[in-house]
């Protein structure tokens, strides 16, 4: 009999502490991902439980929620109100980073050149051709440009990088709006598709006098050569932290229902005119309430202790009066 | 003498011999024998047809809104207002990266299999023989990659410029090798299969040349004839089935290979008339959009794969019917 006691209560032991381990889950965005390993490692240090993302990208993310397959889920192109409610879902702004256009011209470092949206829309609709198009040069007098054919690169999969960049074009050129739209997989009239951030940077990073865009982190990590562009104020930028923070500080959360709120082309002399955010989607009454509590610990001390990790990374955190309000949305609507 | 008494003493030992036991014992086995075989031969029947049941389920959605037109719809718009998707460009891309890739590699894959059986010296013939089942063991994605890395950047800057240079203003070929030159393109797709399907060619041909009879190639070498017509006449015409169906085999590579494709096509749905332009093909297509789509555009999705299998089935079929014919001919 003793040997049985002994066999059950191993067993009890073993299933309460594989309980207690058991991982927080989540997929989605790839834009979030390098930040959120990061809190994942530390969060794992300080209590023990890890944290299990799948970057798989936003619409994939938001169909795993949507099946419950998940605890969270993470999307750069926030839900409409509407469709948080049919699903019963809550959303709120985890992170902003910002997507900047990568290049790779002989000779041309980074920093050197400068775009501007209307631009940027007709390299990408296939217009601008040539790297010595009169519409560059005029706006760079004094770079050297080759008169080679731009090789433009876009994302091949669905994605919410996508989504903020072509959402940022339909608000600059006219001409784009009428022809491709916004969305997370558009019509590309021009370039080859590579898939992921990655795959894009790869692609640039292989191809002369290629035109891509990514995600600053990845830009930076993969030491590719970033452009300035003219923002909405009509002044010349480079992609640096405080114009990420002067484009991220005009966001009123506050009073955007469901946080629904999309950061491109920001008024203000410094502001940086692509900045995106990832969103966090979870059930308000899931079913397994245990889980989603460890889940919202999880981002309660990314938030607290996150902020620098993040700008390690070149993100820019959510400003304290916002989390202070988001922390206020969990308690009235997700059930514990 | 001892051990004859043994094996009788045994067999009396084991009682009077009972026939009708031992037939049915015998019964049993059979009937299970081809149970067993007979069931292993369904499942094969059972995987196809629900593989296409649930392609054709899956598919359904989108047969409903396009219809037939589908197969001619060029655009390939996922998040418009209603979606408008269409099979044109990833079928152009499709067949035509298959059709250059079998214009590189049957040559060259029969010349590598008649080099080795009839002229190559005894020393080169093992080391030529594993280059080639090693290029067959290759993962796809390591060519996909090597294509990417390597392969794409030489061709933009040596080989496509030289033919885009050669071919500018002549009609028709103008169009087919027009610029600029792609690190990702149609034709380092095709070529990048080429090179993959080679070793299939070469395998299977090798091995159908090795049976040909000694003693007709000897008398074809008798009459005084050269290598290239006992080739000719004698070797191909008799193994002309086996050949064939390594080709196929490798046709049907060439048209679901995904990984090294995806890597190297371009992804882009644009149908242009020159091989060194961006393209897509059906798997590629599928591989890159799938985890991210969803209702009609995963349908659609769903509905290219479907005739991915039927493009396949079509081609095995009309290889099959090209043989049945080949062999009435011979027969007359």
């Amino acid at each position: 009999m003793n040997f049985v006691k002994a066999i059950v209560a191993a067993g009890l032991v073993a299933a309460s502490t594989s309980a207690y381990a058991a991982d927080i889950t989540g997929a989605g965005s790839t834009f979030i991902y390098p930040v959120l390993s990061k809190w994942a490692d530390s969060y794992k240090k300080d209590s023990g439980s890890g944290v299990n993302y799948q970057s798989i990208g936003s619409g994939a993310g938001i169909k795993q929620v949507q099946a419950k397959t998940v605890t969270f889920g993470a999307t750069d192109m926030p839900l409409k109100v509407e469709q948080l409610e049919k699903d019963g879902l809550a959303q709120w702004p985890m992170i902003m980073g910002a997507i900047v256009p990568v290049v790779n011209i002989e000779g041309v470092k980074a920093g050197d050149l400068v775009l501007d949206g209307p631009t940027l829309g007709e390299i990408y609709l296939g217009k601008i051709t040539k790297w010595d198009d009169p519409a560059i040069k005029k706006l760079n007098p004094n770079a050297k440009l080759p008169s080679a054919a731009i090789s433009v690169v876009h994302r091949a999969d669905g994605s919410g990088t996508t989504f903020n960049f072509t959402n940022y074009l339909s608000k600059v050129s006219p001409d784009w709006k009428s022809k491709v739209g916004e969305g997370t997989a558009v019509e590309w009239p021009a370039g080859v598709g590579a898939k992921g951030n990655e795959g894009v940077s790869a692609n640039v990073g292989q191809t002369q006098n290629s035109i891509g865009y990514v995600e600053y982190a990845y830009a930076k990590q993969n030491k590719l050569t970033y452009t300035g562009l003219v923002n909405k104020a009509g002044k010349a930028i480079q992609p640096t932290n405080d114009a990420f923070q002067a484009a991220a500080s005009n966001a009123d959360w506050s009073h955007a229902p469901g946080y629904y709120l999309i950061l491109t082309d920001q008024p203000g002399d410094k502001s940086w005119p692509i900045v995106a955010s990832t969103f966090i989607l979870m059930h308000k009454d899931a079913t397994d309430k245990a889980a989603s509590q460890e889940a919202l610990k999880f981002f309660k001390f990314s938030f607290e202790k996150g902020d620098k990790m993040a700008e390690e990374l070149d993100y820019i955190p959510m400003p304290d009066a916002v989390v202070k309000q988001i922390e206020k949305t969990w308690s009235s609507e997700i059930k514990s | 003498m001892a051990v004859e008494t043994d094996v009788n003493d045994m067999l009396e030992a084991a009682g009077p011999y009972d026939r009708a036991k031992a037939l049915s014992a015998f019964r049993l086995g059979d009937a299970t024998f081809y149970w067993i075989t007979r069931l292993s031969a369904i499942s094969v029947l059972l995987i196809l047809g629900g593989i296409i049941i649930s392609l054709i389920v899956g598919a359904w959605p989108a047969m409903k809104q396009y219809g037939f037109a589908f197969l001619w719809t060029q655009r390939w718009a996922p998040e418009a207002d209603p979606p408008v998707l269409g099979a044109l460009g990833p079928m152009y891309g499709t067949l035509v990266t298959s059709f250059i890739a079998m214009l590189i590699a049957i040559p060259v894959g029969l010349g590598i299999a008649i080099f080795l059986t009839e002229l190559c010296p005894q020393w080169l013939r093992r080391p030529i023989g594993i280059a080639v089942e090693l290029l067959a063991g290759i993962p796809s994605i390591i060519y996909g990659m090597w294509g990417f890395f390597v392969l794409g950047p030489f061709l933009a800057y040596t080989f496509q410029p030289i033919m885009i240079r050669i071919f500018d203003g002549v009609p028709v070929l103008g169009a087919i090798f027009a610029g600029p030159p792609s690190y990702l393109s149609l034709f380092n797709a095709a070529l990048i299969l080429a090179i993959m399907v080679l070793p299939f060619i070469t395998a299977i041909s090798v091995d159908v040349f090795k049976t040909v009879p000694p003693v007709l190639k000897e008398a074809a070498y008798g009459v005084g004839c050269t290598t290239w017509e006992v080739v000719r006449n004698v070797v191909i015409p008799y193994t002309r089935v086996g050949v064939i169906g390594g080709v196929m085999l490798a046709l049907g590579r060439a048209l679901g290979e995904t990984m090294a494709v995806t890597f190297i096509i371009g992804n882009s749905f644009r149908i242009s008339s020159s091989i060194f332009a961006p393209g897509t093909t059906i798997s590629a297509a599928i591989a890159s959009e799938f985890a991210e789509s969803d209702g009609l555009h995963q349908s659609s999705l769903i509905l290219l794969g479907l005739l991915l299998f039927v493009l396949t089935f079509f081609v095995l079929a009309a290889a099959r019917l090209m043989l049945l014919r080949l062999e009435k001919k011979a027969g007359k």
